[in-house]
């Protein structure tokens, strides 16, 4: 059951991910985006990090992209004139596609041992418990100064929005 | 039994269910407001406006299903649907009763238990803005649009609170999953007060309790909060432009988010299917005398009521007291009491809804951000900290 619920989302992750770039309509490329998220989300559950998955969908899908919508939906932009490119773009573009998956997927190779195969339901340590553990004591330090650093980037918003106020 | 098949029937007794509230909620609705308002509501379609919701859904079906013109069509189609899913999936985690054993089936009355149970419905419940914003914009229309966008902007506003006072109880329960916060309320103090989460020692969460209530109002689009369908300003908001089964759909996905929020309400803070006060002092009785009681209320103003409602109100009570026979049979009591007490407080819950759409003005939408922010905000976190410290202080 795992590995076909692992193809499926990973193939809907892929193919929504595609659409992102490729439709000419942001509304539509939005939308693509949060089934990016929402897949992703399912495969954090198949890899036993619940939390991390219900997170993904509350910040990621439920937050973040309902501002993107908002701002698109503000601004009313409208769908995106496509230009064919220049010729050279065209003509260098794939070959250097090509080298680049090939470079990544050769780094991937070398880097990764190869026995470390992911095993679905093997990992049991995403719950909530033990991710909290885990913040508040190993980490406790990096996850302090994130917060300092969200709340220096909360002040900043708002005194760059109290400026324009004025 | 076979998982797969004690999954299917229990996912279809839930939905049939919840498709019967669906319906009679809207009648129980328009009856509330109607007495409210000194009138007597839907009266004409079967006893007392018993069949008026069934005639309602055939009107809507059978109504033309208009498309405007200039809407962007795949959104505008999408968008209901989006609605009524969303709102529909997060009952599955809702725990309705405990274990209960039918001959050799031992099952609970919950569809599924996830140990994240509470960050699911939280994460479901903010997914749900995507239908109100998606009508919206591709009503391509100026009240949608606008209707959408106040939407979006209060429900974001008020998720914050909201999760706020959902932590607090968190605190206290010291777990994700629904059912183990349902099992950790039932210890009694003194022997007879209940320790639901409302009451609940170091820190009781009345404070938390009333904040969550007024968020889901929010949340919900619910008078005193509707301004996204605020019909004086917006014509109809967000679903200006939708006909027929579409626009039931946006009906429907209003009734079922209210129905989820009442639950998740009953199972955080008012004990989910456990009693008022323990089953030794007889709380086991109480469903028989409950239903006995308005049994006796039917027969006695059916008695004094006019010819047309003599006979309709004797059956009813005669009914009512033939469910309040059933309560008395011991087998039955051990299955449908959680039951009962769990639908009762869902239902007081739900008449809160009606009652305070009957009597409350709608705010201004300037009102509506400054409490949001200014008031319901600083109190979920005062909230929050003190129990959190109480909690670690005290136990």
């Amino acid at each position: 059951m795992d590995p076909i619920l692992f193809l499926l989302f990973a193939a809907i992750a892929v193919v929504c991910g595609i659409t992102v770039v490729v439709q000419t309509h942001p509304i539509t490329s939005a939308l693509a985006l949060i089934g990016v998220m929402g897949s992703l989300a399912v495969l954090y559950l198949l890899l036993g990090a619940q939390f991390i998955a219900a997170a993904q969908v509350i910040v990621y899908a439920g937050a973040i992209m309902v501002l993107f919508i908002f701002v698109i939906m503000l601004l009313n932009a409208g769908r995106e004139r496509k230009t064919r490119g220049s010729f050279l773009a065209r003509l260098i573009g794939p070959p250097l596609l090509v080298l680049l998956l090939g470079v990544v997927t050769f780094v991937i190779l070398a880097v990764v041992p190869r026995d470390a195969v992911v095993k679905f339901g093997s990992y049991t340590g995403g719950t909530v418990e033990n991710l909290g553990r885990a913040i508040f004591t190993t980490y406790l330090w990096p996850f302090e100064i994130t917060s300092v650093l969200v709340l220096i980037a909360i002040v900043g918003a708002v005194a760059l929005a109290y400026k324009e106020l004025d | 039994m076979n998982f797969y098949l004690l999954a299917v029937i229990k996912a279809a007794v839930v939905v049939g269910v919840l498709m019967i509230t669906l319906l009679y909620l809207q009648w129980v609705e328009r009856k509330v407001i109607a007495h409210i308002q000194v009138r007597l509501g839907p009266y004409n379609v079967g006893a007392h406006g018993l069949l008026q919701p069934i005639a309602d859904t055939l009107k809507l079906l059978t109504k033309e299903d208009l498309l405007p013109p200039g809407v962007n069509r795949f959104y505008f189609i999408l968008a209901p649907f989006l609605a009524i899913t969303l709102s529909l999936v997060s009952i599955s985690v809702i725990p309705f009763g405990p274990e209960i054993h039918i001959g050799p089936v031992n099952t609970w009355l919950q569809l599924t238990d996830l140990n994240i149970g509470v960050i699911f419905v939280l994460a479901i419940s903010s997914l749900t803005v995507y239908g109100i914003v998606l009508a919206g914009w591709s009503s391509n229309s100026k009240y949608p649009l606008l209707g959408a966008l106040r939407s979006s902007a209060q429900m974001i506003s008020y998720e914050l609170p909201l999760g706020m006072a959902v932590a607090a109880t968190l605190l206290l329960s010291n777990s994700l999953s629904l059912r183990k916060i349902v099992e950790t309320q039932s210890a009694w103090y003194g022997g007879f007060f209940p320790a639901w989460n409302l009451f609940r020692m170091p820190f009781p969460q009345v404070f938390g309790f009333v904040i969550f209530v007024i968020a889901v109002f929010a949340e919900t689009n619910r008078v005193p909060f509707d301004l996204p369908e605020a019909e004086s300003e917006l014509v109809a908001g967000f679903h200006t432009e939708y006909s027929s089964m579409k626009f039931a759909g946006f009906f429907m996905a209003e009734y079922a988010n209210m129905v989820t929020v009442t639950c998740m309400a009953t199972a955080l803070y008012l004990g989910g299917w456990l009693p008022l006060w323990p089953a030794s002092m007889g709380s086991n009785y109480a469903p028989a005398a409950a239903f006995a009681l308005a049994g006796g209320i039917c027969i006695y103003s059916g008695l004094q009521a006019r010819k047309r409602d003599r006979l309709s109100l004797s059956v009813f009570g005669a009914l009512f007291l033939l469910v309040a026979a059933l309560f008395l049979i011991p087998v039955v009591q051990a299955l449908l009491v959680p039951l009962f007490w769990f639908l009762a407080k869902t239902g007081l819950l739900l008449l809160l809804f009606i009652w305070v759409r009957g009597t409350l003005p709608r705010f201004r939408y300037d009102q509506l951000m400054r409490f949001g922010w200014s008031f319901m905000f600083p109190v979920a976190v005062a909230n929050l900290l003190i129990t959190g410290l109480l909690v670690a202080l005290v136990g």
